[in-house]
């Protein structure tokens, strides 16, 4: 099976249901296949090929949701990318999987042809509200140019094209934070999806009559995932753009009879700190937390307030999709456990030889199945060090880089990463890629950043420097530096100056001296 | 206080505070959100700031776009808030 027959069965069994609310649109299964038809045919006709990567640089919306399945119909993989991308970091993924066509608005268009120019694998340019100076710098730089209004309002080429692909082709590359600074696309395959799909929607007990909301960005797995498995199943999907106005959602989710909530722990933090008591949702069926752990005290009060919501505490990887699910019977049991592994999929703990331990002891979490990734995109070394031999003979299977525990009865539970890499949002970010940007920015002479734990973020970025002598640097400029080259969630909400940083006896940063500098520091002011 | 001094402070807190400075065009009606000037944490650094600086209480409800999605919105917002206060 490919992934976007998920859609087609999907326009099949239920031509008429509502698939997608998004803002004022309201698509049924029919309309929106038949839409992302048409511009399937206009990517092949632009130039799109079988194997081709199609990078999807959009708000949520419904033309997000049309480009990730005409790319699939067109034969290509898709590369949805966080709509805040900054342009240097966009152009080095265009580059990088040397996309040969991009989707996307005129919000955050290059308006000089410079950018263009330095993509030379990007042909064509499928963009929605483009000025005229944006699409003048487009087309200069030898692109082709098609308006995405032009082929929705079109009437023609509602059949889908031919497929060309079998279920261990490309279906997606999924940008993620690398330890070296530089995002890894993740290679996933169409059975990669269908696997994880499948699995997931058994755990929660998806049905046709589920109604989702996801607010979270579809370049996000897990955001990614909800329109996935809601397409596969024929349920319905509301889009949102973000959770900047809780009272939206939550109103979006008593509207819309909404029975699956997906939230990440910043916005669980979000709702506790509203008043939710005048509400019901007598809809709502299921509420499910990734991404990072939910504080056992957001799971107490989360189920004070939905008493007859199921919760379900998760843990997953890019390269994985998903590891692991607390089923909800087991929440009182044992909280702080993120569960055990999905269906169809096996997860184990080894040690540091890769043989596997017994209960109680830390070690490194591996798991094995048909959602693990193909690899990361064109890095053969990176890809060896976590797809490593599994039990049968050239198979491969995946080693997670996180340390975990197992419970006598096989329950998982988180003790920390192998890498330095912060969760913030629910996002990984590379400490590397923050610090590299802060050094390209005149006057700072070293840069350390660090993950601090937050009530809301979970972790929040702190960026600790020196300067060089006589540098006036602020911490706006730093801000500002950072703004301009890194997406919302990596930004630093704390900055701080120091004459010089701590180091380790073999002359390296030691940022394990700095975190304890700030815990100290956090206390102290607690105390004051 | 009035509504164009509510929406110079309220611009400058956005520029210093989300900008970091740098103005951009930022246009009195412009949507915040979709502008990516601010997001779902910046939402709550906004509501912060204006129950501090104009001593009022931002409801719950009260955190929607048609109150705070623009710096136009805001200052007729909290305008509105004031004068109840008073």
């Amino acid at each position: 099976m490919q992934v976007e027959q998920f859609l087609e069965n999907s326009a099949t069994q239920h031509p008429d249901k509502v698939a997608l609310i998004s803002g004022s649109e309201r698509l049924t299964y029919r309309q929106i296949d038949d839409e992302a038809n048409r511009l399937a045919h206009a990517l092949i006709a632009s130039g799109v090929k079988r194997g081709d990567r199609v990078v999807t640089f959009l708000p949520n919306s419904v033309e997000a949701v049309l480009a990730i399945f005409a790319t699939l119909k067109a034969g290509a993989a898709f590369v949805v990318l966080n709509p805040t991308t900054k342009p240097d970091k966009l152009t080095y993924i265009l580059n990088n999987c040397r996309a040969s066509a991009m989707i996307t608005w005129g919000g955050r268009l290059f308006s000089d042809p410079t950018g263009w120019i330095e993509t030379p694998h990007l042909h064509s340019v499928f963009v929605l509200g483009a000025n005229e100076a944006q699409a003048a710098a487009v087309q200069s730089a030898g692109k082709k140019l098609i308006r995405l209004e032009e082929v929705r309002q079109g009437t023609k080429d509602a059949q889908s094209p031919a497929k060309k692909c079998i279920d261990i082709d490309l279906a997606a590359l999924i940008y993620t934070s690398g330890s070296t600074g530089r995002p890894k696309g993740v290679m996933v395959t169409h059975l990669n999806i269908v696997s994880a799909a499948t699995s997931i929607t058994t755990y929660l007990e998806n049905t046709a009559d589920d109604v989702v909301i996801n607010m979270l960005p579809l370049a996000f797995d897990y955001g990614l995932y909800q329109l996935l498995m809601m397409f596969k199943l024929g349920g319905t999907l509301v889009l949102h753009d973000s959770f900047a106005f809780p009272n939206v959602v939550i109103e979006k989710v008593i509207r819309e009879g909404v029975t699956g909530f997906p939230i990440v722990p910043t916005a669980s933090a979000m709702l506790l700190q509203m008043d939710l008591s005048k509400y019901s949702f007598p809809k709502l069926r299921y509420i499910t937390n990734t991404a990072a752990a939910l504080p056992i005290e957001h799971i107490r009060k989360l189920r004070a307030l939905f008493p007859q919501v199921k919760l379900y505490s998760m843990y997953g990887l890019t390269e994985c999709k998903r590891v692991s699910y607390l089923p909800p019977d087991q929440l009182d049991v044992r909280p702080a456990s993120v569960g055990r592994g999905m269906p169809n999929e096996e997860v184990y703990i080894v040690d540091e030889n890769g043989d596997r331990v017994g209960p109680e002891v830390i070690g490194e979490l591996v798991v094995r199945g048909a959602n693990v990734m193909k690899g990361y995109w064109e890095l053969p070394e990176e890809t060896d060090r976590c797809l490593k031999p599994g039990p049968l003979p050239g198979e491969r299977v995946l080693y997670s880089g996180d340390l975990f525990r197992a419970d006598e009865e096989g329950y998982l539970y988180f003790v920390g990463r192998k890498d330095d890499i912060i969760k913030t949002r629910g996002e990984k970010v590379s400490p590397r890629e923050v610090e590299d940007v802060i050094y390209s920015l005149e006057g700072v002479a070293e840069v350390a950043v660090i993950g601090v734990p937050d009530p809301i973020l979970g972790n929040a970025i702190k960026a600790v420097l020196t300067l060089h002598p006589g540098a006036q640097v602020t911490k706006q400029d730093v801000l500002r530096h950072c703004s301009a080259r890194l997406e919302d969630f990596m930004m630093p909400k704390l900055v701080e100056f120091r004459v010089s940083l701590p180091r380790t006896e073999s002359g390296k940063i030691s940022k394990r001296m700095i975190a304890e500098d700030h815990q100290n520091s956090s206390h102290a002011a607690t105390n004051v | 206080m009035h509504t164009p001094d509510i929406e110079r402070e309220v611009r400058s807190f956005v520029i210093t505070n989300f900008l970091f400075g740098q103005p951009l065009e930022l246009q009195p009606e412009d949507s915040l959100l979709a502008g990516g000037v601010i997001d779902s944490t910046g939402v709550l650094e906004l509501v912060d700031f204006l129950e501090e600086r104009y001593a009022i209480k931002v409801e719950d409800a009260e955190v929607i776009p048609d109150n705070l999605d623009s710096i136009r919105n805001i200052a007729t917002y909290v305008a509105k808030k004031i004068s109840c206060v008073v």
